[in-house]
């Protein structure tokens, strides 16, 4: 940090970075107050699109709350349908077949590839650099075509159902999957070669905006920033759920806590996916997709429940409130861009603004599920 | 009528040289678009006429009738002489350069100077685009913007003295004359003169990258951080002037680099020299600078600085000293 971040010039000024700004990725707004080109203090300003997701899902039956947890992260959105089945089913007490399971997971981790894809070349673009958004765009294309193959849709998805996922793949989705694992295992080392090679780039990412874990304790930071900052927590690991316990991955952790480790971890994760897919693919079993005695009409037993997936973007979870009805009382969502956004004003203070917007790029924030 | 006589020489340079610069800046957007889009894997423009070549002129249309917005509270003096003041020194500039051997609005004896006299001017138009806005991001961006131009004349300027050193001349024809007789006349490749010529033009090629904020030195305009930079405020016509002057300063910068490094005019072989190799040669650069743009992303500010006042500066002056002993030096021991 240099003099001038220390000094103790009174001359400031507020500056309005949004809610409509290139670098907020949508409708965030974040209130710095500026000492020439460093922050003194940063406030993120949250609520513009705002949708009550959480009092939505009390006026639903549960079933019908579905289609909204597509779209709170419009970039994981399958992650985000995990939570939520897995909080249901544990609520209701019904079982998943395991080729449903491993659907699941092969979707989860093609949709977590994707999400990190659309994180790197926006993130890049944030830094400048354009072409490799566009690159990144082309390998995403090939997931969206799968998916969409399988669950509908290219984005918003709404595939998972108490009990199972909505229908079986085909063979030729798991032909295709494993194809296009063999083509981006071929272009990672050119996004390398490319992109973390680059002089510049490793100039704007490393040592800049650190955030220990100390820091990310305090705000409940999760996914890639607590995993860029040294700790090796993994909710798929820490309260396995799913078929993750009989898949060989690791998880990759950076202790530096910059921008450039939680780069590299986001990296090194689209490989780890990479490997999960691969082996749940090889040991797929047969049989059917839906539980056979899954209800149709849910009613939980009256109780309290959570469940919490690893999303693209931390730690997910879903706390359920049941009265015995067939809307829930209470249905909270832990979104994990909410904690790790909060962490931006106290890591952001003293930094020049091109630094803060490399750090806020590196949160990868998606803005609708902050706000839900 | 006499077409040799004054007037209309002059009118024809005034119509060559403006048409030059506006039709360079109107194709040199479309060829951005088309090195972007292949580079990126696409196509880039195509639908309007073949290759997309008349998308400029429908460009031009559309920013000639779209609506000249002017926010409330703007120094309105200001607002509106900071586009003039971009284009104009930059299109002044193509007076002195050397086409051909013949094709030169006015071939003075100071030509470097008053393209280097003119350079210095298009910062003021920054400085006050961005002051005169009253826009926050404008002011950052002209801020960066002054500090940037004067970070990196220092170190061109440095160049330049070393080559006017070996050239004993500031007339820029006069210094591509001196470049004939094949590729290893052209002063990039003129060990003897100076055994780091090669870093000369990279050093004389990076600062004028900066100096016309192209990329990876675009801090003025870095739109992810300040949305449009010193241009944030103009639409229509205003934000095209803006443009055109930015495109007719890299045709600048690449003539110059062009003229006192690549010799010019001249052909790499020695044989018949003419406007078209001066061309090419320029094209060949410009092409280099677009390339740049799309392959790299964009430094900081500080790291920009630290470029200029920590690597270029103290090896443009060792460079110049270096020069200075070679010249006084080589013909004791060499007589």
């Amino acid at each position: 940090m240099s003099v001038l971040a220390s000094s103790d010039c009174k001359e400031t000024f507020v500056l309005n970075l949004g809610p409509q700004h290139p670098a907020t990725h949508g409708v965030l707004r974040v209130k710095l107050t500026m000492d020439g080109e460093y922050i003194r203090h940063a406030e993120p300003v949250l609520g513009y699109i705002h949708r009550m997701h959480e009092k939505m899902g009390e006026n639903r039956t549960w079933a019908q709350f579905m289609p909204n947890t597509g779209r709170l992260d419009y970039l994981s959105a399958l992650s985000y349908n995990h939570g939520y089945v897995l909080a249901v089913e544990r609520a209701a007490g019904i079982a998943v077949p395991e080729r449903a399971e491993y659907i699941r997971v092969i979707t989860v981790e093609l949709n977590r590839i994707s999400s990190h894809l659309v994180w790197f070349g926006a993130f890049i673009l944030d830094l400048g650099g354009f072409t490799p958004l566009l690159y990144a765009f082309d390998d995403r294309e090939i997931i969206l075509d799968l998916l969409q193959a399988v669950t509908g849709s290219r984005l918003t998805y709404c595939y998972f159902r108490f009990g199972g996922v909505y229908n079986d793949i085909e063979p030729d989705f798991i032909t295709g999957t494993l194809a296009f694992i063999k083509r981006l295992r071929e272009r990672m080392p050119m996004y390398h070669n490319l992109v973390t090679k680059n002089i510049i780039l490793i100039k704007r990412l490393k040592d800049i905006g650190f955030v220990p874990a100390e820091m990310c304790r305090k705000y409940g930071a999760t996914g890639p920033v607590l995993r860029g900052a040294g700790v090796g927590y993994d909710v798929r690991r820490a309260e396995p759920y799913s078929v993750y316990p009989e898949l060989d991955f690791d998880i990759p952790t950076y202790p530096e806590g910059d921008c450039m480790a939680r780069y590299m971890v986001r990296l090194d994760e689209i490989e780890q996916s990479m490997r999960i897919i691969e082996q749940a693919c090889a040991k797929l079993p047969d049989g059917p997709v839906m539980a056979e005695k899954a209800p149709k009409i849910i009613k939980p037993a009256k109780g309290d429940y959570y469940a919490a997936v690893e999303a693209a973007r931390g730690s997910f979870g879903v706390r359920l409130v049941s009265d015995g009805t067939t809307t829930p009382y209470r249905l909270k969502l832990r979104s994990p861009s909410y904690s790790n956004l909060s962490l931006f004003g106290e890591a952001s203070r003293g930094m020049l603004l091109p630094d803060a917007l490399a750090l806020m790029g590196s949160l990868d924030l998606v803005i609708p599920e902050i706000d839900r | 009528m006499n077409l040799h006589s004054e007037p209309i020489r002059l009118l024809a340079f005034l119509v060559g040289i403006i048409a030059f610069a506006a039709l360079n800046a109107a194709y040199l957007v479309w060829l951005e678009r088309k090195v972007a889009g292949h580079v990126q894997r696409r196509i880039g423009p195509k639908e309007v006429g073949p290759f997309g070549l008349l998308q400029p002129l429908v460009d031009g249309i559309k920013l000639m009738t779209k609506q000249v917005l002017i926010p409330d509270n703007i120094d309105p003096i200001l607002f509106r002489l900071a586009p003039p003041l971009l284009l104009i020194p930059a299109v002044m500039s193509f007076v002195t350069i050397p086409f051909s051997e013949t094709l030169v609005a006015r071939d003075i004896n100071l030509g470097l100077l008053m393209i280097f006299a003119f350079a210095s001017i298009n910062v003021l138009g920054i400085l006050l685009g961005g002051w005169g806005s009253n826009n926050k991001y404008a002011v950052i961006a002209a801020a960066r913007g002054v500090s940037q131009n004067v970070a990196y004349e220092i170190p061109m300027l440095i160049t330049v003295i070393t080559m006017v050193m070996i050239t004993h001349t500031l007339n820029l024809n006069e210094i591509v004359r001196q470049q004939g007789g094949g590729i290893f006349n052209w002063y990039i490749f003129r060990w003897s003169a100076n055994p780091l010529m090669l870093i000369s033009f990279l050093i004389f090629f990076t600062c004028s990258l900066a100096e016309t904020n192209r990329a990876p030195f675009d801090l003025g305009e870095a739109e992810s951080e300040l949305v449009a930079g010193y241009h944030t405020e103009y639409s229509g016509m205003g934000f095209g002037i803006f443009f055109m002057g930015e495109y007719a300063n890299i045709v600048i910068g690449c003539s110059l680099a062009t003229i006192l490094f690549l010799g010019g005019w001249q052909c790499p072989f020695g044989l018949w020299p003419g406007v078209h190799w001066f061309l090419i040669k320029l094209y060949i650069l410009i092409f280099t600078v677009i390339l740049i743009r799309w392959t790299f992303p964009r430094t900081t500010i500080y790291g920009l600085l630290n470029l200029s006042w920590k690597v270029l500066i103290p090896f443009a002056l060792f460079n110049l000293i270096l020069t200075g002993a070679m010249i006084k030096i080589w013909p004791m021991i060499f007589p």
